[in-house]
C-alpha cells in the first residue's frame, strides 16, 4: 500500500467524537502476547524472528476478526516511513527503531493495530475516540480471543500471560486515556493531579514530549500494575479517576473565563493569529498555539473551526508527516517553513468557508 | 569493586584505548603489576570481562541464583538482572526464586486474576522444548555439524506438524 495516501486522512480516534471528547481525546488498550514455543523477540535469532513474524501473521490472516487488516513489513520501510507510522500511533517508538523481521497489521480506520515482534511477539492495540475505555477493552479482548484460536500464547497458571518484561506479566494490559488539560496547566494545578495519580499507581506521561514534559498540554494516564487485578478492575481504577480530572479541568476552564474572559480571548486569538500568519514555526510552538486554539473552540471563543480539524493538525505538523505531504526530505529549517505553509493553507481554507 | 581477574579489591583503574576500542579495567595491586609486565594480555577475553561486570552488578546475589541458566533459551539469570528482559516464557519457572519477590515488589501480587486462554499451553513442556531444539540447531550449524543439524531439523519439523494438528 502507498503510505502517502494516509496523509490525506487521520485516524478515526482523532475525529473528536465520543463521550467527554472536549477533554478526553482517546481511550487506548494494549495487550502483550507471546508465542509459547519461541524465545522472546529480543532473545530470538534473526531466523527465529522471521518464523515468529510468519506464524503470527498467519494467525492474523486466518482469524475472522483480523483477516481484513492491512499489513506492512516495518523492516522493509525507510526510516521516514517508520517515523510516519509512529506519529500516527500505529507503531511504537521501539517498534520503529528496532531491528529484524517485524510488521504491523492495521485497520483502515486506524483504530486497530497489531504490532509483530515489538518487545513482545504480538501487541494488540485498539484506540477509540473520547472516553470509552470499557468498549475499547471489549474490542481488544475480542481480537485476542479470535487470535488465540489460531495461536498458542504463553500462559502460566499462576502468573498469567508471560511477557518479555516482568512489568507487563499477568494481564499484559496497558489501559490509557489521553487528556487535553490546558486549564490545569495554565492554573498550575497539574502537578497536584500528577501526585494524586502516582499515589494510586497510575502513570502520567506527556504525549509528544519525553517523560512528563508534554507539549500541547496532552497527558496520557495509564495503569502500571498488570498482575493481581482483573482487566475490568484495572480499567475501573482509571475510569473512576478520569471523571474527577475532567471535573477539575472544567472548573479550571470556567475559572479562566470568569476571571477575565478578555484575557483568555486575547490568548486564544493571538495563538490563532500566529498559526494563520507565521512563515516559519517549530513543532513545539505549533503544539502550544494549537492547544490554545483547541481550548478556544471548546469554550466557544472561536467560530468557524472544528475540533477534528485541530486534532488532525497535531498529527500532520509532525516531522515525518510534513515530509510525506511535501514529498521530499526536509531539514529542521525546511520543516519549520513547510509546517507554517501547511497551517496557513489549512486555516485559510477554513476561514473562507465561514 | 572487585578486581577483573581475581577476587581481591580493585585499586588500579585503567582506561585502555590502545586496541582502538574503549575498555576499562579494574585491577588489584597484584594483577596491575602483572598487567604492567604484559602477563595479563593473553588472559583478557570478552567473556571474562562481561562476567566481572555482571558480578559487580549482582552485589549480594552471587549465590545460587546467580548461577541459574535457562536450559531452553540459554539466558542466564544475571543477564536478566542486568537487562531487565527475560529470554523465553520458561524463564518464569526457571528463575522463579528471584522473580517472585521482584513481581511482588512491582505489582504487589504474584497471582494472575484476569482472563485466560482457552488453549492454555503449559510453559515448561513440549513448547519450551521447541525453543531448546532451535537453539541446538543453530549451534550445530555454527559448528558445521551438519548431520546433527539435519536430525534436529527433522525433530523440529515433526513437532511443528504435531502442533498444527492440535
Amino acid at each position: 500500500m502507498n503510505l502517502a495516501d494516509l496523509t490525506r486522512t487521520s485516524g478515526e480516534w482523532l475525529r473528536g467524537t465520543g463521550p467527554e471528547s472536549d477533554i478526553v481525546i482517546s481511550s487506548r488498550i494494549r495487550l502483550a502476547r507471546n508465542l509459547a514455543d519461541f524465545p522472546f523477540s529480543s532473545r530470538a535469532s534473526s531466523q527465529e524472528k522471521v518464523e515468529i513474524a510468519k506464524t503470527v501473521r498467519a494467525g492474523i490472516k486466518e482469524s475472522s476478526r483480523t483477516k481484513r487488516l492491512k499489513f506492512i513489513n516495518v523492516d522493509e520501510l525507510d526510516p521516514l516511513d517508520r517515523q510516519f507510522l509512529m506519529e500516527r500511533q500505529l507503531i511504537s517508538r521501539e517498534h520503529a527503531t528496532g531491528d529484524g523481521s517485524r510488521g504491523v497489521a492495521f485497520a483502515t480506520e486506524e483504530n486497530v493495530s497489531l504490532m509483530i515482534n515489538e518487545e513482545d511477539h504480538l501487541r494488540v492495540q485498539v484506540i477509540h475516540s473520547g472516553f470509552a475505555l470499557m468498549e475499547t477493552w471489549e474490542e481488544a479482548s475480542g481480537i485476542d480471543d479470535s487470535l488465540e484460536e489460531r495461536l498458542n500464547f504463553a500462559y502460566h497458571h499462576q502468573l498469567g500471560y508471560l511477557t518479555a518484561c516482568p512489568t507487563n506479566v499477568g494481564t499484559g494490559l496497558r489501559a490509557s486515556v489521553m487528556l487535553h488539560l490546558p486549564a490545569l496547566v495554565i492554573t498550575k494545578q497539574i502537578e497536584k493531579v500528577f501526585r494524586a495519580l502516582h499515589k494510586i499507581n497510575l502513570a502520567v506521561r506527556g504525549l509528544y514530549g519525553e517523560g512528563s514534559q508534554a507539549s500541547g498540554d496532552f497527558y496520557q494516564i495509564s495503569n502500571q500494575v498488570t498482575l493481581g487485578s482483573s482487566e475490568t478492575k484495572i480499567i475501573q481504577n482509571i475510569t473512576t479517576v478520569v471523571p474527577q480530572i475532567i471535573h477539575y479541568e472544567r472548573e479550571g476552564r470556567q475559572a479562566l473565563v470568569g476571571e477575565s474572559r478578555q484575557t483568555l480571548q486575547d490568548r486564544v486569538a493571538r495563538s490563532l493569529g500566529i498559526l494563520r500568519s507565521a512563515h516559519s514555526i517549530s513543532s513545539e510552538e505549533t503544539m502550544h498555539h494549537l492547544s490554545n486554539v483547541r481550548l478556544g473552540i471548546n469554550l466557544s471563543l472561536i467560530d468557524g473551526l472544528q475540533i477534528p480539524t485541530i486534532n488532525e493538525m497535531f498529527i500532520h505538523t509532525q516531522p515525518a508527516h510534513l515530509q510525506k505531504i511535501q514529498g521530499s526530505e526536509l531539514d529542521s529549517q525546511g520543516r519549520n517553513a513547510a509546517r507554517a505553509n501547511y497551517l496557513r493553507l489549512r486555516l485559510r481554507d477554513n476561514s473562507e468557508k465561514h | 569493586m572487585k578486581c577483573d581477574f581475581c577476587s581481591e579489591n580493585a585499586s588500579v583503574h585503567i582506561t585502555d584505548l590502545s586496541s582502538g576500542k574503549y575498555r576499562v579495567l579494574h585491577l588489584c595491586a597484584g594483577c596491575a603489576e602483572k598487567e604492567k609486565n604484559g602477563e595479563l594480555k593473553s588472559q583478557l577475553n570478552v567473556e571474562q570481562f562481561v562476567k566481572s561486570i555482571i558480578a559487580a552488578y549482582a552485589g549480594d546475589q552471587v549465590g545460587e541464583l546467580a548461577k541459574l541458566c535457562c536450559p531452553y533459551c540459554g539466558t542466564k539469570y544475571m543477564e536478566f538482572r542486568a537487562k531487565g528482559r527475560l529470554g523465553c516464557p520458561a524463564d518464569y519457572e526457571i528463575f522463579e526464586k528471584g522473580l517472585l519477590p521482584m513481581l511482588e515488589r512491582i505489582h504487589g501480587s504474584t497471582e494472575h486474576k484476569g482472563k485466560s486462554p482457552q488453549h492454555g499451553a503449559s510453559v515448561v513442556g513440549p513448547k519450551a522444548e521447541m525453543i531448546r531444539l532451535r537453539r541446538k540447531l543453530r549451534a550445530a550449524v555454527e559448528r558445521e555439524e551438519f548431520e546433527i543439524a539435519a536430525q534436529l531439523r527433522d525433530q523440529i519439523r515433526a513437532q511443528e506438524e504435531a502442533h498444527e494438528s492440535r
